[in-house]
């Protein structure tokens, strides 16, 4: 469970997000959405203790949060692979400064790799990689730790059409198939609606709108009218003007 | 890699060449032929020749390894604390261009006629390129990777060896090619004072001694050993950087 009370954080003179309350139910997923600018990297950089607010609080099962926490899993919006490690080291990465030993870490990166079928990657370094293959790897990299809270910015809006819906199908898969609460940011309607059980629509510094969306989990949902009924309501919501 | 060893083979055959033509054409006995050097070059080689070109070896590897040490810990330094780079950075920008080479004197007089001051001479002249390449560096990783690898749990001694160090290793590998190169010239000037060794000390001795064939024994040993310290860092780098050669590999194909 995420309680955000009255979070607030400036980037010297600039207030990046203003009073911004919000509780997710643990092992439910969040798409947040809003324009560009809006304040939602700067949110989810909150919620992983990347960045301390200027004033409110944010609680993650009941604790405050002070810093980086150990089972949250965080990936950025340019995937935060480093270029010097094959995909196998970045994936073991996580683990690695976890202190484990190779034993440990040998069957759950391997087994992870497979999972997501990379394992044929294994030594590839991510130059050699495309947008989806590189996204796929961070995402291994998070999952090896057992985060119960995964945070991601933007995690389709660099790739092409069928990988993003194949990267979106994978996340709902692996929601499905472990138990986590699942926060993403997006500007994309189609992925807040596939992928958020809750949506958040934000507007400059603040929340807007807070939808709960009862289509959720379908995985066929993208073929569906009831998609594009919510799809259209989350776009109302976002061209309304402001308070 | 047979590609390379043709190249190397190629540079060489014109080189010898472009010696012949000039040895022909000036006709004087300040260029001798290129078989004459060889010559002269093995057989003093093992007595003469060696000797000074360790002495001069000496000198630019404890000069570079220092150089390398204080240089690139003070790069990390100033990189990774913007506020120490605010005070820094003037001074570093007004010493760089300045024609440190001009101190000797100076240094002879500090650090007596021996090696030190030949060797801080060449250090203070190569350390500013590897500061000014490593802080570079350092301040190109973006916040965002910085962000990932903390999200990922890093302390700051992880942070330094998994993203940090990695990072500026190519840059501080390219710095440390041109200032070898400096380095050799910078000694070869050095070497003409107070001293009776080292190969810079070797060739001006035997131009005032009127050999020229000796003379230009020396040159031909100190290109080889300018020629097989390159060697020996790009032997480094494809070691310790593999990532870059496969990118370069990749850009090549598209
Ligand atoms: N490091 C920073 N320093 C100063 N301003 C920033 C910084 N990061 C973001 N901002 C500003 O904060 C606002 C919100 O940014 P961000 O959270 O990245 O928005 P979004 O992810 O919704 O596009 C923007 O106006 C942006 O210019
Ligand atoms: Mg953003």
């Amino acid at each position: 469970m995420i309680e955000v009370e009255n979070l607030r954080v400036d980037y010297g003179e600039e207030t990046a997000l203003y009073e911004i309350n919000l509780e997710i139910e643990k092992n439910t997923t969040c798409a947040i959405i809003g324009p560009s600018g809006c304040g939602k990297t700067t949110l989810l950089y909150a919620l992983a203790g990347l960045i301390s607010p200027k004033a409110g609080k944010i609680r993650i099962n009941g604790e405050e949060q002070t810093g980086i926490r150990q089972s949250t899993g965080v990936i950025l919006q340019d995937y935060g692979l480093l270029p010097w490690k094959t995909v196998w080291d970045n994936v073991a990465l996580g683990l690695q400064v976890r202190k484990k030993s190779r034993n440990e870490i040998v069957p759950v990166v391997n087994q992870i790799l497979e999972e997501l079928r990379i394992e044929d990657l294994k030594y590839k370094y991510p130059v050699e990689l495309s947008g989806g293959q590189r996204q796929r790897v961070a995402i291994a990299r998070t999952l090896t730790i057992s985060p119960d809270l995964l945070l991601m910015d933007e995690p389709s809006s660099a790739l092409d059409a069928i990988t993003k819906e194949q990267i979106q199908n994978l996340i709902l898969r692996i929601f499905k198939n472990n138990p986590m609460t699942i926060v993403l940011v997006t500007h994309n309607i189609a992925e807040a609606v596939f992928l958020g059980q809750k949506i958040v629509i934000m507007e400059k510094a603040g929340i807007k709108h807070i939808l709960d969306n009862p289509y959720f989990g379908d995985e066929e949902l993208r073929e569906k009218m009831d998609f594009y009924r919510i799809c259209l309501k989350v776009r109302r919501w976002m061209e309304m003007k402001g308070r | 890699m047979k590609g390379s060893k043709n190249r190397a083979l190629y540079g060489t055959f014109m080189i010898f060449m472009f010696w012949y033509a000039l040895h022909f054409s000036v006709h004087s006995s300040v260029i001798p032929s290129p078989h004459e050097t060889v010559i002269t070059f093995i057989r003093i080689f093992p007595d003469l020749l060696l000797s000074h070109l360790l002495r001069s070896l000496g000198r630019i590897t404890m000069a570079v390894t220092v150089s390398l040490i204080i240089g690139v810990s003070l790069g990390l330094w100033i990189g990774m604390n913007p506020k120490i780079d605010e005070i820094i950075n003037p001074i570093i920008y007004i010493l760089y261009p300045v024609p440190k080479i001009a101190f000797l004197p100076v240094l002879m007089i500090l650090f007596g006629l021996g090696n030190l001051s030949k060797i801080v001479l060449i250090t203070i002249i190569i350390i500013f390129q590897i500061i000014v390449t490593t802080r570079d560096g350092v301040k190109a990783l973006t916040k965002e990777l910085f962000y990932s690898v903390r999200s990922l749990g890093m302390n700051q001694i992880k942070i330094y060896r998994h993203l940090v160090i990695p990072a500026v290793l190519p840059k501080i590998i390219t710095a440390l090619r041109i200032s070898v190169g400096t380095s050799i010239a910078v000694l070869f000037f050095a070497e003409n004072f107070a001293t009776q060794y080292g190969i810079g000390y070797f060739i001006m001795n035997s131009w005032i001694t009127v050999n020229y064939t000796k003379m230009f024994s020396g040159i031909l040993a100190l290109s080889i050993m300018g020629l097989l310290i390159f060697k020996m860092i790009d032997y480094v780098e494809s070691r310790l950087c593999v990532w870059i050669r496969v990118g370069k590999m990749n850009t090549d194909k598209n």
